[in-house]
C-alpha cells in the first residue's frame, strides 16, 4: 500500500546517520588501535589522521542523528513512534529536549553525544607530548564505547534476533491498528501519547544530561587504565587524574540533581530512598573517588597502582551494569522508576562483558607486571590512611551494589534448576529496606568523615611528629566544641531506631563536622589560602557538608501532620498507626504541631494542566505565616494521578507538604438538615456512623468563656461522639441566655461530618434536652496531606556546590600542572 | 596495612550475611499464612471491590483484599495513605505479616503498586485511539 501525507525523509537520513555513526566509529576504533600499536611516528601519525577523521565523521552523525530526531519531535510527525509515543501538539517548548530521555533509545545518543565531547577534548589535548602518548590507547576505548552504543539504536534484526531499537521506526510498522489500513492514516492521528508529566519538571531538563556527562566520563579513567594494560607502561595515572576528578564533579553532580528532582517532585518524601535507581548510579562514583584517592597515592608515593587499576576498572563496569540494571526491566518489582524492557536484554548483558572480561583478562595477566613497592606504608603517612578509606568507599558500593542485585541474583536462580533445588525461594527486599542501608552506611560516614579530616594533616611517606602536633590539636578542639553545640542546640534525638542508631548518628555528625572543619583549617593554615592547589581540601569541605546536612536533615526529620484528629479507642503505637497523613477539610483549620494550616482554595491551571491547593500556613506563635501550593498532575499515561510538593524555603530548614489523597466536592453546598433528638444526661443517642454519649452538663464553665459574653448564662454539654472505627472526639455544644434571648453555639466533629447543637431544655426538673445532630455524608472538599519538616536540608545542597567547585577546581588545577611540564 | 584490608574485607562479608539473614521471602497468600507472624513478600492483585479508604475518618488506614495466583484470598490492612492510581495496579507487591487472619503492613514502603508497563499501556491506549478514531 502508498501512504499518503507521511514524511519519511528525516526518517531515512536519521537511519542513514545512525548506519554511518556505527561504521565510522568501528573504523575509528580499529585505526586508532593499529595508530596505538605503531612506534614509527610517521605510520603512527598518518593511522592517527585515518582515526580522527572517522572520529570527527562519527561526532557528525551523532550530532545529525540528534539534530534530525529533535526536528522530528518539535514538527510533531507522529508517522515516528518515538515523536508520538514521548511527545505531544501541547507540551511546553522547554520540555521538548526532555523527551530525548524518556526514551532508552535518546538517552543512549545522549551518552554517545558526551562521548563525542569528551573525544574531542582528549584528542584536542594531544598536543602536550605528556596526553599525545596516550591519545591513541585511550581513544581506542571511547571509540569502541560509541560502536556498542550505536549498536543499540541500529533497530536490525540479525537472524531473527533485535539488535538495537531504532527511534527512527515508523508508528505504523511497530504497531498493529486498523487504522494502518487506511493510506492516509496519518490524518487521523491527532495527537501524540505526550511526555510523562512526572518528567515535566524543570529537574528533569537539566538533570539527565549532567548525569550522562557523568555516566559518560567515567570512561576516561578506564580507557587509561585500559592503555596502560595495553601498552604495559603506567604513567597514564598523571594525564587520568584531571579527568577522574572531573568525573567526580559531573557524576556526582548528576545524582545530587536527581536527588534535587526527588525532592522537589516525587512522593518518596524526600531527597533519596535508596531506589535500585539512585543506588546503581551511585556506586560507580564511590568506586571511582576511591581510585581518585589510590590514583593520588601512586604519584606520591608510589603505593596503589594496581589498586588505581582496579578502581577505574570496576567503576565503568559499575556505569555499565547500572545501564543494565535500570534498562533491563530486571528491577520490575523493586523500582519505582526503572525504564521498561525493550527486549534488548542480553544486549545490554552482552555490553558488559564485552568491557569487564577483557579488561580483567589483561589485569590479572598483567598483575604480576605491575609495579608495586614492597615495602609497608608506614601508619605516620598519608597515604596509609587514604587507602584504608578508598577501601571502605570501594566496600561500601560492594554492599550497596550487591542488596540492589537482590532482582538480578533472583533471575539468576529462576533460570538453574540447580540454583533453584539449593535456595527454594526467591528473595525480596528485607522488612525495613531503608534502615538497612542507613544502619551500614552510617559507619561508612563515620570512618569517611574521620579519614577525609585527619589524612590532610599526615604527609606522604612521612609525617614529622612535631608538624602533627602543631597542626592537628586546634581542628580537633574547634570541631569537638562546634559538633557539640550542634548536638545540644540542634536537639538531634532520632531514636525511631534504638539508641544504637542514635549513637551512631551522633558520631556521625562529630565525624563530619572534623571534616568540615579540619579541611577549612588547612587551607588556611597549611595551603596559606593558596585557593589553586586548595581544590581538594575545598571539595573535601563540600563532602562534609553533605555529610552533615543529610544526618540532620534525615535525623531531625520531623512529620508535623501527625494525626490528632480522633483519639482511637485503644491506646495505639506509633509502630502500629504511624498516622502520617492528616485530613484538612475545606475552608476549616486543622492544628498541625507548630502551625495551623487551612486548606483555601484549589484552582486547575490549563496552560500546565496541575491542580493547585491553596495552604494556608499560620505559625501559632503569631509570626509570619505563609502559603504553600502543592498541586496534583492528572498523568497522560495510563490516567492517573501524580501529587507535585511544594516546599517553604528558610535558610535553616524546609517545610516540605504533598498531597497523599484528595477529594473534590462539585456541590460544596449544605443541603442537610438538622435531625432533634430529646435526651437526658447520661444518655446515648445515636448517628448514622456510631454514637454519642452526653456526659455532663456544665453551667458557665470558665474554659469554655471565650464562647459566650459577659452576663450572658452559659450552658455547655459535654459529650463524647465514639464511631464505629472506635475513635473518639469530644463535642461541647453550648447555649448561652441573655434577658430571654437564646443563642445557639454549635460544635462539630469534622472527621465525621457531624454538626451537633444544644437546641434547648425542654424540661428543667427532669433534665429534658433537645440537641440537633447534623450528619452530612459529604460535608466538603478534603485533601489529605503530609507534612514534614527537613531541618538543615539547605547544607545539603551547599555542599553539592561547594563540593563540585572543588573538584573542579582540582580538575583545573592538575591540568594546568600537566601543561607545564 | 593487610590486616586492615582482611579484616574490612570480613566485615564486609560479615555484613552481607547479616543481611541475607535479614532479607525477606517471596510466598504465597497460602505459605504467608503458614509462617504467621513472620515478615513476607506477596504478589498478588488487588480486588478493587474491596478496596476501603476513607480519608475523612482515617487517612491512615487502608484496607483491601488481595488474591494471589493461585486464587488464595487475604484480608490486608497498611497504616498509610492509599498509594495513587491503586486501583489501576495490575499487581501488588506487600510485604507484611500476617497477624490474626489479616495481612499487616507497618512500614510504609510496604506496597509496590505495579502498573501496566508504559509501553504496554501505549499500545493498548493507542489501539483504542486509533481505533475509536478510524
Amino acid at each position: 500500500m502508498k501512504f499518503i501525507g507521511e514524511n519519511l525523509l528525516p526518517g531515512q537520513i536519521g537511519h542513514f546517520f545512525i548506519v554511518l555513526s556505527l561504521v565510522s566509529s568501528l573504523i575509528a576504533t580499529i585505526a586508532f588501535f593499529i595508530a596505538n600499536k605503531q612506534t614509527l611516528p610517521e605510520q603512527k601519525n598518518s593511522w592517527l589522521k585515518i582515526a580522527r577523521l572517522s572520529f570527527l565523521l562519527e561526532t557528525i552523525s551523532v550530532l545529525s542523528i540528534f539534530i534530525v530526531l529533535y526536528y522530528i519531535i518539535s514538527h510533531h510527525l507522529f508517522e515516528y513512534k518515538y515523536a508520538w509515543q514521548h511527545s505531544d501538539t501541547k507540551l511546553q517548548f522547554k520540555y521538548l529536549l526532555s523527551c530525548f530521555w524518556e526514551g532508552q533509545e535518546g538517552s543512549f545518543l545522549l551518552w554517545s553525544f558526551w562521548h563525542c565531547v569528551l573525544g574531542w577534548l582528549i584528542i584536542w589535548k594531544a598536543k602536550k607530548p605528556i596526553h599525545k602518548e596516550w591519545e591513541a590507547g585511550v581513544m581506542t576505548v571511547i571509540s569502541f564505547a560509541q560502536f556498542c552504543l550505536a549498536t543499540m539504536v541500529l533497530g536490525i534484526y540479525f537472524w531473527g534476533v533485535k539488535v538495537g531499537s531504532n527511534p527512527f521506526a515508523l508508528l505504523r510498522n511497530e504497531m498493529d491498528a486498523p487504522i494502518f489500513q487506511k493510506p492516509d492514516y496519518i490524518n487521523f492521528i491527532k495527537d501524540g501519547n505526550g511526555l510523562n508529566t512526572l518528567l515535566q519538571n524543570y529537574w528533569m531538563v537539566i538533570h539527565p544530561p549532567i548525569l550522562f556527562l557523568g555516566f559518560a566520563s567515567v570512561i576516561v579513567p578506564f580507557a587509561y587504565a585500559f592503555a596502560g594494560l595495553i601498552n604495559k607502561k603506567h604513567d597514564w595515572i598523571k594525564p587520568a587524574l584531571p579527568w577522574a576528578s572531573f568525573s567526580a564533579a559531573a557524576l556526582g553532580l548528576g545524582i545530587m540533581l536527581g536527588a534535587m528532582w526527588a525532592y522537589e517532585s516525587l512522593n518518596f518524601g524526600g531527597y533519596w530512598a535508596w531506589d535500585p535507581v539512585e543506588n546503581a548510579s551511585l556506586v560507580p562514583w564511590l568506586t571511582l573517588v576511591a581510585g581518585l584517592h589510590t590514583n593520588l597515592i601512586y604519584k606520591h608515593s608510589g603505593h596503589s597502582l594496581r589498586a588505581t587499576y582496579f578502581f577505574y576498572i570496576i567503576s565503568f563496569v559499575f556505569v555499565l551494569y547500572s545501564t543494565y540494571l535500570t534498562r533491563s526491566g530486571v528491577l520490575g518489582d523493586a523500582s519505582v522508576h526503572a525504564f521498561t524492557d525493550l527486549g534488548m536484554n542480553w544486549q545490554l548483558l552482552f555490553f558488559i562483558l564485552v568491557f569487564l572480561l577483557p579488561a580483567l583478562w589483561m589485569f590479572f595477566k598483567q598483575y604480576k607486571t605491575i609495579p608495586t613497592l614492597h615495602k609497608e606504608e608506614s601508619t605516620w603517612s598519608r597515604e596509609f590512611w587514604m587507602f584504608i578509606g578508598s577501601l571502605v568507599l570501594c566496600l561500601s558500593g560492594f554492599v550497596i551494589i550487591l542488596i540492589t542485585s537482590l532482582p538480578a541474583l533472583n533471575k539468576i536462580i529462576n533460570h538453574f534448576a540447580f540454583l533453584r533445588k539449593i535456595f527454594k525461594n526467591t528473595f525480596a527486599q528485607p522488612e525495613d529496606a531503608v534502615f538497612t542501608h542507613n544502619q551500614i552506611q552510617i559507619f561508612v560516614a563515620i570512618i569517611i568523615g574521620l579519614f577525609t579530616g585527619l589524612a590532610q594533616y599526615l604527609k606522604y611517606k612521612d609525617t614529622p611528629k612535631a608538624y602533627l602536633k602543631k597542626k592537628i590539636w586546634l581542628p580537633i578542639i574547634a570541631s569537638f566544641i562546634i559538633a557539640t553545640l550542634i548536638v545540644f542546640i540542634g536537639k538531634v534525638h532520632y531514636n525511631h531506631k534504638g539508641y544504637g542508631f542514635m549513637i551512631a548518628i551522633h558520631i556521625a555528625i562529630y565525624a563530619a563536622t572534623y571534616a568540615i572543619i579540619a579541611n577549612a583549617g588547612y587551607i588556611v593554615m597549611v595551603t596559606k589560602r593558596n585557593l589553586k592547589s586548595a581544590g581538594a581540601s575545598i571539595a573535601h569541605v563540600g563532602f562534609g557538608l553533605i555529610l552533615l546536612g543529610i544526618l540532620i536533615s534525615s535525623g531531625k526529620k520531623s512529620i508535623l501532620s501527625w494525626n490528632k484528629t480522633g483519639i482511637a479507642v485503644f491506646e495505639k503505637t506509633a509502630q502500629e498507626d504511624p498516622a502520617e497523613n492528616t485530613t484538612l477539610f475545606k475552608g476549616i483549620k486543622t492544628d498541625m504541631g507548630k502551625y495551623m494550616v487551612t486548606y483555601v482554595k484549589d484552582t486547575f491551571n490549563n496552560h500546565d494542566r496541575k491542580r493547585y491547593y491553596e495552604l494556608d500556613f499560620k505559625p501559632k506563635n503569631g509570626s509570619k505565616g505563609f502559603k504553600l501550593y502543592p498541586d496534583i498532575i492528572k498523568n497522560n499515561k495510563g490516567d492517573g494521578y501524580s501529587p507535585n510538593p511544594d516546599a517553604k524555603h528558610y535558610f535553616n530548614k524546609d517545610i516540605f507538604v504533598y498531597i497523599t489523597s484528595f477529594k473534590i466536592d462539585e456541590r460544596d453546598e449544605d443541603t442537610t438538615t438538622f435531625r432533634n433528638v430529646t435526651a437526658k444526661v447520661g444518655d446515648t443517642v445515636y448517628y448514622y456512623n456510631g454514637f454519642i454519649v452526653l456526659k455532663n452538663a456544665l453551667i458557665n464553665p470558665t474554659e469554655k468563656q471565650d464562647k459566650y459574653k459577659q452576663g450572658e448564662n452559659a450552658i455547655f454539654i459535654d459529650m463524647e461522639v465514639v464511631s464505629k472505627e472506635g475513635s473518639r472526639y469530644a463535642v461541647y455544644p453550648g447555649i448561652a441566655i441573655e434577658n430571654n434571648s437564646l443563642r445557639n453555639l454549635p460544635d462539630t466533629v469534622i472527621a465525621q461530618n457531624l454538626v451537633v447543637n444544644f437546641n434547648k431544655v425542654i424540661d428543667q426538673k427532669e433534665g429534658k434536652l433537645e440537641i440537633g445532630i447534623k450528619e452530612n455524608k459529604s460535608l466538603t472538599s478534603l485533601l489529605t496531606l503530609k507534612v514534614l519538616e527537613f531541618p538543615m536540608i539547605n547544607l545539603l545542597w551547599l555542599g553539592v556546590i561547594v563540593m563540585v567547585i572543588g573538584l573542579m577546581m582540582s580538575f583545573t588545577h592538575r591540568m594546568n600542572q600537566l601543561k607545564s611540564k | 596495612m593487610h590486616i586492615i584490608m582482611l579484616v574490612l574485607i570480613a566485615a564486609t562479608v560479615a555484613i552481607l550475611l547479616a543481611f541475607m539473614g535479614k532479607v525477606t521471602t517471596y510466598e504465597t497468600i497460602a505459605s504467608a499464612r503458614e509462617k504467621h507472624g513472620k515478615t513476607v513478600t506477596v504478589i498478588a492483585k488487588l480486588d478493587t471491590a474491596t478496596l476501603y479508604y476513607d480519608p475523612a475518618k482515617n487517612p491512615n488506614y487502608l484496607t483491601f483484599e488481595a488474591i494471589d495466583t493461585l486464587g488464595d484470598r487475604m484480608k490486608v490492612a497498611y497504616y498509610f495513605e492509599k498509594p495513587y492510581d491503586m486501583e489501576k495496579s495490575e499487581r501488588v507487591v506487600l510485604k507484611g505479616k500476617m497477624e490474626n487472619n489479616v495481612f499487616e503492613i507497618r512500614k510504609k514502603e510496604g506496597i509496590l503498586v505495579k502498573c501496566p508497563s508504559k509501553y504496554k499501556d501505549d499500545m493498548e491506549a493507542a489501539k483504542k485511539n486509533l481505533s475509536t478514531t478510524n
